[in-house]
């Protein structure tokens, strides 16, 4: 009998072949990325390649411009993608479940088709290439994964805490910004996080609705590999390396917040 | 004067609305009345109403290929992401909790990463296999669709996996207890219960696939191969972008567009027969 056991297969060797794949296709890469950041032109180790990023004033420029971008960006959007997706959550139109749809079918459509839908109305309307029509590109591209998330939590959300406000005398402003918008932060940060990162590497938009100026890392990044030239990996290497530490930062922020607004309700509960 | 009072706001929100989706289909709808033009750019002399866009759509190769490359990369990467992504699910969700957790990390790693980031590893990772362990493979069709499923599989499993928490978890130790082997158990036990998740599963990373350009883009130098997210962004930098892309464009709007209106349509009123029937 306990030979048999042994013998015994487990159900997770089922992630095994998953596992081969993730391993050889995502944890190496981000070893050799490591290794190219830190190893100089005769093979050594060095820390020349990041000396070159933060001494060059262009890719620090870029760098700057690309967290504007992405803060700009992200900003308008959220507070467009916000008050429709407290309408579309709002009685009667909760009840118009094609409607919501309408808004979020640009998500299955060729992001690089739209684009080019876009800036063809912007050149007729005469608004030129520019930093501008970058931000622009980047709000009309991410708009559906921002509102998704918002909506989702705002349909999802127990009215009765709207309404116990409301029947504790509190005015809809009041209502709203005590109850309703705190409620929501989970989807908020969830739409933040899905397009704030994202944009560091949409240089297709900025190549595509941008001036010759306006530009994200990611383009640096891409124009680096795309020369195949040798001496360029350290040097794009150790530029994704940063940006892998912005990534991470990032990521802590949004953990630590959702876990706060997470906390919220039940302390205002208790209150 | 309540009455009043809320009638304005109900149509200060449909004004909301309204303005959004303009700002969202406009671009759209102009690309779909310009793919009935021959005129030279999107907003110019309108001229005769024609197909001949539509026509030239068959003729123009390059164009054609692009359709057809993102088409196989899509579908092959993902059915292949469909099947390590369910197994895998199927092997974490029996998984100790430590060990779990770690395996979760690792699967998100490429979820949450910059995609340029991504799509430079990969890139390395050719050159190390190509020139350092000398493995005879280069950039091509293949190493898009290896990459596509690698990139797409998470997601697979983030499908999967709620599914499979809502199943009994005793089944699969039962059919083998039973005599059944592993793939058997997987297939007959399993697998059934898991279609409706994997048919999901199959449809996001079928999109994501198509939708993407970063990687594609990195990890296609030398290899001739274009997508649509390319064979586009190549035409806007070089070339210029050939007027039949508006008619191709009208086409996906349309398929798109039909094809979630009578998922939905069809989901609503099942949705409402399941309800009227409890």
């Amino acid at each position: 009998m306990r030979k048999r056991k042994a013998k015994v297969f487990r159900p997770t060797a089922f992630s095994f072949p998953y596992l081969a794949v993730t391993l050889i296709f995502v944890i190496v890469p981000l070893f050799l990325v490591l290794i190219y950041a830190f190893r100089g032109a005769n093979g050594g180790f060095t820390f020349e390649n990041f000396r070159l990023v933060f001494t060059d004033k262009e890719t620090l420029r870029q760098l700057g411009q690309t967290v504007g971008i992405a803060a700009l960006s992200t900003a308008i959007c959220l507070l467009i993608a916000y008050p429709v997706a407290y309408v579309l959550s709002s009685r009667p139109f909760n009840k118009m479940a094609i409607l919501a749809l309408l808004f979020v079918i640009p998500m299955w459509i060729n992001f690089m088709l739209r684009i080019f839908a876009l800036q063809s109305l912007l050149t007729v309307i005469g608004v030129k290439k520019s930093f501008g029509a970058a931000v622009i590109g980047m709000v009309y591209d991410f708009f559906p994964y921002m509102l998704l998330p918002i909506y989702t939590v705002l349909s999802n959300m127990d009215k009765s805490y709207v309404e116990a406000s409301t029947d504790l005398g509190a005015n809809p402003a009041l209502t709203f910004f005590r109850v309703t918008l705190p409620l929501s932060l989970p989807g908020v940060i969830s739409g933040v996080s899905m397009m704030f990162m994202p944009i560091f590497s949409s240089y297709a938009i900025t190549k595509m609705m941008g001036d010759m100026n306006t530009t994200v890392i990611g383009a640096k990044i891409a124009s680096l590999f795309e020369n195949q030239n040798y001496g360029d990996y350290g040097y794009g290497s150790a530029l994704s390396f940063i940006l892998l530490l912005i990534v991470l930062v990032v990521m802590l922020v949004g953990s630590v917040l959702t876990r706060r607004t997470a906390k919220a309700p039940s302390k205002g509960g208790k209150a | 004067m309540k009455k009043t009072s809320s009638r304005v706001l109900l149509l200060f929100k449909w004004l909301i609305l309204l303005a959004v989706l303009l700002a969202i289909y406009l671009p759209l709808v102009m690309i779909v009345v310009y793919s009935f033009s021959t005129s030279k750019s999107v907003g110019g002399e309108f001229g005769n109403f024609t197909f001949s866009l539509y026509g030239n759509l068959l003729k123009n190769t390059q164009l054609l290929a692009a359709l057809k490359n993102t088409i196989v990369i899509g579908a092959v990467s993902a059915l292949l992401a469909t099947i390590l992504g369910t197994t895998a699910s199927v092997g974490i969700h029996y998984m100790k909790k430590k060990v779990k957790s770690v395996v979760d990390t690792a699967s998100q790693i490429t979820v949450v990463n910059a995609e340029i980031i991504t799509a430079m590893g990969f890139f390395l990772l050719m050159i190390f296999l190509r020139d350092t362990v000398k493995i005879p493979v280069n950039f091509s069709l293949w190493w898009l669709i290896i990459t596509h499923t690698v990139i797409t599989t998470p997601y697979v499993i983030l499908t999967v996996t709620p599914r499979l928490s809502q199943l009994n978890p005793n089944l699969l130790e039962a059919s083998m207890d039973l005599g059944a082997g592993p793939l058997r158990s997987l297939f007959t036990v399993m697998l059934p219960q898991l279609a409706g998740a994997m048919i999901s599963g199959f449809a996001l990373a079928f999109t994501l696939s198509l939708d993407d350009f970063v990687v594609t883009n990195i990890n296609s130098f030398g290899a001739n191969v274009d997508t649509i997210s390319t064979y586009v962004y190549a035409g806007i930098r070089k070339k210029g972008i050939p007027v039949e892309i508006r008619a191709l464009s009208t086409i996906i709007f349309v398929v798109v567009l039909t094809a979630l209106i009578v998922y939905n349509v069809i989901k609503n009123k099942k949705a409402k027969e399941g309800a009227k029937k409890a």
